[in-house]
């Protein structure tokens, strides 16, 4: 177990990296606790996996270093920084049982015989597969091999970090619930540092304790579920976090007054500073809008039931407002006032969240 | 103008894959295949493409009899969960392929893969070949060339499952949308409950090779006929439990009890399936119909706006989704709340007898 630090990292794939979008990753610097639940969100493209081939050695960066406990690790190879990865296909050998695929790794380590017992069978017990051991793995189905690879991952006590890379992707989402508890589980009764890698919010936020949100090769935000959602500091962030995503609207700031649609619109911090000439937006999350009696005029475009809520697409000139309405709340058809919470509306400049 | 299985079944070898189906398909709106993997939804679709003859039963089209008519001769587009497209041809000779096999002149090929390409936003791509692209360009492309011919059959297998979930979000707002002015069959088939109620429409719940209901999305969902069809649609899974009926009263566990609602009263007494969303069991009491029972926290996901909550209550496993971040001990037992209001009553056949 260890502490992992990213230091002044960067990355390109090119032989002679020139303009920035010649980057994969942009300079960072960055640090994973011991025993911390993290995840590593952001859409493809962002620069995620090859963040996580830097931890694990499968890329070399082209600037910075990689610390383990403040060893620096740059140059050394995968199998010896003692990193357990999971991948988004089940990695599984059709042809062992259960318990040899659980036991591999243990294996090949050479481990005594009544210590790898003992380690595969608490494994098995925390998984659901204690009664499926003798069972060859190749009869199992997607979720059953799945569960064998976080097995694989997690059955080592001498890994420093447990990576997963997309682990849920192949599932189906009634088991996804299960596979993802089991992890969450599995985090808080082993305290194994772990890396989860995902474009789902869902589990990214679920799983971890600590988002690392990424962006065009950069980390935006590095925050709490709760951080996340209530107080992005980027819009990016408030887009890509929360379905739908926060509203970002175009606004004027004159002076201390922030204006959208010719009204004034109360923030939660309003300016204090001179905005200059960026580009001032208000974000304020579809949770936080409500229809009103009085307020920002909208037209109603489209309302989708969502089951537990429905949700409301309304337009006011040529921006786009959504907003979670409750079921059972009447919604006009045609025209409406719309309100913002002016507790849970931000201002944005150039796309960073003024504080 | 409709597309209908009539008694249709598929058997291969010894074994039933679709059970003896009926349905009818409308121009208006989606229709949605809603099920597991496995459960049927992707022969349902290659039966009524005609890419598998049905071993018993016809399939009929506009009125005509098409049973054993190849897919060449009839006039329908797929696309897949794995998008397709040709590696050595252009974008715009992707989307265009479809009309060349039709012999159309340039002129109209120009005006019908520009227009179609504006519509699914990769006009700017169409000189590039498919490797240049995001996985969600593609996509897009692959739907781009079902959507040139104005097919009169448009099945969609999973087409958003191998997409980031923002892109997945917004595709889903968008797709209903490139078929508004259309006059084909739309079909789409997908694991998630999500899809099915933001794309609206129609929806046929699929299990073990049987569609259990079809009708308006809305009402499946909110009034399914029995319990396969609440499971099939709910995510996360809907909680079951035996309870028995005692006069006006619906008892749980020793601990727990409430009145029956009046749609049960003309009912004998006894054991029901009772199913009740996660939704609908809170860890605040603001519902009318609350009924407090003790949960022990077995998983709390946090998701900056939602608590998702595991808990054992005797020997139930259930959970608990709220708005709102809870923040709940693992191991500990607080108390919860049921709104009866919207618990669903299933007779020993699994009908639905109450809601």
């Amino acid at each position: 177990m260890a502490t992992i630090s990213l230091h002044n990292i960067e990355h390109s794939y090119l032989a002679r990296p020139r303009g920035p979008e010649d980057w994969a990753l942009k300079r960072l610097d960055l640090e994973w606790l011991d025993g911390g639940a993290y995840a590593l969100l952001g859409p493809s493209g962002c620069g995620k996996t090859t963040l996580l081939n830097i931890i694990s050695g499968l890329v070399r960066p082209t600037e910075g270093k990689v610390l383990f406990d403040g060893i620096d690790l740059t140059d050394r190879p995968t199998d010896r920084r003692h990193i357990a990865q999971v991948f988004q296909f089940p990695v599984v050998y059709d042809t062992m049982t259960v318990w040899e695929n659980l036991a591999f790794p243990l294996r090949n380590r050479r481990l005594p015989r009544a210590e790898i017992e003992q380690k595969v069978a608490a494994i098995a017990d925390m998984l659901d597969l204690s009664g499926m051991l003798n069972k060859r793995a190749a009869g199992l189905t997607a979720d059953g091999k799945q569960k064998i690879s976080l097995g694989r991952g997690l059955v080592r006590s001498d890994v420093n970090v447990v990576m997963f890379d997309e682990p849920l992707t192949v599932i189906d989402p009634h088991l996804k619930w299960q596979l993802r508890s089991k992890l969450k589980e599995l985090h808080q009764r082993t305290r194994r540092t772990m890396i989860y890698v995902t474009h789902d919010q869902t589990e990214a936020l679920t799983f971890a304790d600590k988002v690392v949100v990424m962006h065009e090769g950069s980390v935006v935000q590095i925050g709490s579920p709760l951080e996340l959602f209530e107080r992005p500091r980027h819009t990016f962030v408030g887009h890509f976090i929360g379905s739908p995503g926060m509203n970002v609207l175009p606004c004027a700031v004159d002076g201390g007054a922030v204006l959208f649609a010719g009204q004034r619109v109360a923030v939660e911090k309003p300016p204090t500073a001179a905005i200059g000439g960026r580009r001032t937006e208000i974000g304020v999350r579809p949770e936080f809008v409500t229809l009103a009696q009085a307020g920002i005029p909208v037209s109603i475009v489209k309302v989708s039931d969502a089951g537990r809520f429905r949700i409301v697409e309304a337009r006011h000139g040529d921006d786009r407002i959504k907003l979670l309405v409750e079921q059972g709340v009447a919604v006009p058809a045609d025209t409406a006032h719309v309100r913002f919470d002016p507790a849970h509306t931000r201002l944005y400049a150039d796309g960073q969240l003024l504080e | 103008m409709t597309l209908e299985l009539r008694n249709v079944v598929k058997s291969v070898g010894a074994q039933t894959h679709i059970h003896d189906t009926s349905l009818q398909l409308a121009r208006e709106g989606f229709n949605i295949l809603l099920g597991t993997t496995l459960a049927g939804k992707t022969t349902l679709m290659q039966l009524m493409a005609g890419l598998e003859p049905p071993s018993r039963g016809e399939v009929w089209f506009d009125g005509k009899n098409v049973t054993g008519v190849a897919v060449q001769k009839r006039n329908v587009s797929m696309v897949y969960q794995q998008f397709i497209n040709y590696p050595n041809l252009t974008v715009f000779e992707n989307i265009a392929s479809p009309l060349r096999v039709q012999r159309m002149p340039q002129a109209e090929i120009d005006k019908r893969v520009n227009r179609i390409a504006e519509l699914v936003q990769i006009a700017p791509m169409l000189r590039r070949r498919p490797h240049e692209l995001s996985g969600g360009q593609q996509q897009r492309t692959a739907l781009a060339r079902a959507l040139v011919k104005d097919a009169d059959l448009v099945l969609l297998d999973e087409p958003l499952a191998n997409l980031d979930f923002k892109l997945r979000e917004e595709l889903r707002d968008e797709l209903p949308k490139l078929f508004l002015s259309r006059h084909s069959v739309v079909v789409f088939a997908t694991t998630d409950p999500m899809d099915a109620l933001l794309l609206g429409g129609h929806t046929a719940t699929v299990r073990e090779g049987r569609i259990t209901q079809f009708g308006p999305t809305a009402a499946v969902y909110h009034r399914p006929a029995d319990l396969i069809t609440a499971q099939v649609f709910s995510n996360p899974p809907i909680n079951t439990a035996t309870v028995r009926k005692q006069g006006p009263t619906i008892v749980l566990s020793d601990s727990v009890r409430w009145p029956a609602k009046a749609a049960l009263a003309p009912l004998p007494d006894g054991p029901y399936l009772l199913g009740i969303r996660p939704h609908h069991i809170s860890p605040v009491a603001k519902h009318r119909a609350a009924t407090p029972l003790d949960g022990q926290v077995q998983i709390a996901e946090l998701s900056g706006s939602e608590s998702t909550i595991h808990f054992r209550h005797g020997s139930l496993q259930w959970v608990s989704q709220s708005h709102g971040m809870h923040a709940v001990e693992v191991g500990t037992t607080i108390p919860l709340f049921i709104d009866t209001d919207h618990a669903m009553y299933f007779n020993g056949e699994g009908r639905l007898v109450a809601a």
